[in-house]
């Protein structure tokens, strides 16, 4: 019968990390619908994930959000080592594993440990005055109304519960108090509880343990559904982000072969493909839904925090247009999901449902108002290129729909008639010399 | 003002069996835009003063593609690519410098993958070096002291990184240079990339050159200094809506330069 506590400890620790991985699972196969890409420079790649992702460089230019969300990540990462030993315990029935080894560092570690906690908790709470009551402009958009407002929140609240849970779970701990090292701000809170039975504040502790760590392991299963993925996505994101110069946009092989065709005067058009050699299956130039874009883009939607860094500085959302980069996201992941459900509910194959990412979740409009300024990809954060989407989708839209707005047709042709986006004639291209 | 420029061609150079130390490409805001034309003269003034061993390719030069590949026709882009390419592979093209950061961006980071390697400069980075070098001696003139801001082109600053080269040539006018809001990194596009110069705006509050030009009339400068021919038409239009073409004057760093040595 002593056994009871660690054997439901191991289910509930089982179920937790199951479903998560069951998840994300499905995360890998959703991103692996996209295009493969290959990776190279892999020692670039990983400076820019020690610097961007754990360095949070990027976070830092805005200082004010960024210093806050440096103690929430600190606090995040360091406060896991608790976990672990909170594990240990469960499992194997012991007290607080680690002070029978750590001797007195266990009190600095745990001191260390509070003091963050109570650091988070400021945190976490000027976080949501920010969203909630000072209102800042970027958390007030239109994609953020319904329920990637209440995420926001709710990720909020579970931090304050789960530190609150933490602090709690210290100062009922009759031992630990009386162990008096590192127990900073738990001996504050541990005074409200002077008169009660040891009884009781055993069953308070316990209670506390026990809800934290099944509140983490249900926030762990809230990740998949919120864009608070971010905390395990934005460091491979950080690693597969661009690290060509933002200015230069994919080159589409399938077009280079075909024009490299028409160029080489050697090779005739009308040929039939030699014998044995397949008839090559015509490209899909751009992207018209989330299978056309590379899986890169496709972890990019999964990665997005949904911050608005990069709509805040877009000067389309800016001037009141109907762009958003961060909706980009959005809308790719929210379609990527869906495609994601029909597989599941149809054995494995996706079964088509006359949807697609462009004009069910993202408009030509919307498109068209880019100016491919690159701010949105300079902003973000977490290595997230928004215009990359937008550029393949302008590509599909051209080149497969010829959707383009007028006035690109008539510039496109000019280029094509005469060299220059206006109707002058290329042999007048040096006149200016004589004007 | 024809007399006093010298602009050579690639071809003129070929028929000497010369190799210019440098190809000077236009860009078509540069070749037709009245406005743009002018600082394309600036520039090739400042070229000749320095005595640079230039050539542009006049009547051989094309659209890089630039527009036509944001505008989502990658077809026509890699057609102008590529016809580009075969013109200033076939002259043995090493060096090149424009004027057109868009031009700038898409001859150094798209072309390579279409067959053209090419050492490529924005005329900013390539004034500077003549300056570094010494061919080239300014001195603050007419413009010392005066306030001047300097709008980031997005394909010159975050597109390829070169923040500091405009603004080093401006200090070397000893103007008093400010800085607007939003600037360097998180410098406003003007509005114009992406193909955006050739379309009306989609539906919204503002257009985006408003907004920029406000932001620079904040800073209360004499003149906006601009390093792309399509910035310089925004910015233009932007003071002109904002009626203060009396006071602000939107000029390309070149020829801010050229107007200095009084070229
Ligand atoms: S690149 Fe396009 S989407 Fe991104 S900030 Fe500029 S205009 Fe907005
Ligand atoms: S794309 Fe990047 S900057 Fe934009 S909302 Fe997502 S995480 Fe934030």
């Amino acid at each position: 019968m002593q056994y009871i506590p660690n054997i439901l400890f191991l289910l509930v620790l089982a179920s937790g990390i199951g479903y998560f991985t069951y998840n994300i699972k499905k995360v890998i196969r959703n991103i692996k619908l996209g295009l493969p890409v290959t990776v190279s420079d892999k020692g670039e790649r990983w400076s820019n994930v020690a610097r961007i992702a754990i360095g949070q460089s990027k976070m830092v230019v805005r200082p004010v959000s960024g210093a806050l969300h440096i103690v929430v990540y600190l606090g995040f990462i360091i406060i896991n080592i608790e976990v672990l030993e909170i594990i240990i315990d469960g499992l194997f029935g012991t007290h607080r594993i680690f002070s029978s080894f750590l001797g007195g560092f266990y009190g600095v570690l745990i001191g260390t440990f509070e003091i963050l906690a109570v650091l988070v908790f400021a945190a976490v709470i000027i976080f949501w005055l920010r969203r909630n009551s000072i209102k800042i402009k970027r958390f007030m958009s239109s994609e953020m109304k319904g329920w990637p407002k209440s995420d926001g929140n709710v990720i909020l609240y579970f931090e304050m519960v789960l530190m609150g849970l933490f602090l709690l779970m210290n100062a009922t701990d009759v031992s630990f108090q009386q162990m008096d090292s590192g127990n900073v701000v738990s001996q504050h809170i541990a005074s409200w509880f002077s008169g009660t039975s040891d009884g009781t504040l055993h069953l308070i502790e316990r209670s506390a343990w026990w809800i934290h760590i099944i509140g983490i392991l249900i926030f762990l299963n809230y990740l998949y559904f919120s864009k608070h993925l971010h905390i395990m996505l934005a460091f491979p994101n950080v690693f597969f982000g661009s690290i060509t110069p933002k200015g230069q946009f994919k080159n589409n092989e399938a077009v280079t072969k075909e024009v490299k065709m028409m160029m080489d005067p050697n090779i005739d058009p009308f040929a039939a493909p030699p014998a044995g050699e397949e008839q090559a299956v015509p490209a899909k130039f751009g992207a018209s839904d989330v299978m056309d874009l590379t899986q890169v883009q496709l972890l990019n939607a999964y990665t997005c925090t949904e911050c608005g860094r990069c709509t805040s500085e877009c000067p389309a959302n800016i001037t009141g247009k109907k762009l958003s980069p961060r909706k980009i996201m959005m809308d790719t992941r929210d379609r990527l999901e869906e495609v994601g459900k029909n597989i599941d509910a149809n054995k494995g194959v996706f079964v088509l449902d006359n949807k697609q990412l462009l004009g069910d979740y993202i408009t030509a409009e919307e498109l068209w108002a880019c100016t491919s300024c690159n701010a949105c990809v300079e902003a973000c954060p977490v290595s997230i290129d928004p215009l990359s989407i937008i550029m393949e989708m302008r590509q599909y839209l051209v080149m497969e729909k010829s959707a383009a707005p007028n006035e690109l047709n008539v510039t496109m042709t000019n280029i094509e008639n005469n060299g220059a986006p206006w109707p002058f004639n290329q042999q007048d291209r040096l006149n200016w010399k004589n004007e | 003002m024809s007399e006093t420029i010298n602009v050579p061609t690639m071809a003129e150079y070929m028929a000497q069996g010369k190799q210019p130390e440098v190809l000077f490409w236009v860009g078509c805001a540069g070749s037709f835009d009245d406005r743009a034309k002018k600082i394309t003269k600036a520039f090739v003034k400042l070229l000749n003063n320095a005595g640079v061993d230039f050539a542009v390719l006049g009547t051989e030069e094309s659209c890089t593609g630039d527009p036509a590949k944001r505008a989502g026709n990658e077809f026509l882009f890699q057609m102008q690519a590529v016809t580009n390419i075969e013109v200033m592979n076939a002259y043995e093209v090493k060096k090149v410098v424009t004027a057109c950061p868009h031009c700038f961006n898409t001859i150094q980071n798209e072309y390579p993958q279409l067959g053209g390697n090419y050492e490529v400069m924005h005329h900013t980075q390539f004034l500077k070096s003549l300056m570094n070098e010494g061919r080239l001696k300014v001195e603050g003139g007419k413009f010392k002291g005066k306030r001047i801001t300097f709008h980031d082109p997005c394909y010159l600053g975050r597109a390829n990184g070169e923040y500091e080269a405009p603004r080093d040539l401006l200090r070397k006018l000893e103007v008093e240079l400010v800085e607007m809001k939003r600037c360097k990194t998180k410098g406003l596009c003007c509005g114009a990339g992406g193909a955006q110069m050739f379309k009306e705006a989609e539906p919204g509050a503002k257009e985006i050159n408003i907004e920029r030009t406000q932001e620079a009339i904040e800073v209360k400068p004499a003149i906006i200094a601009a390093g792309c021919p399509f910035c310089n038409t925004m910015m233009t239009d932007g003071v002109k809506g904002e009626n203060k073409e009396e006071e602000i004057e939107v000029m390309d760093v070149a020829e801010m330069i050229a107007s200095a040595a009084d070229l």
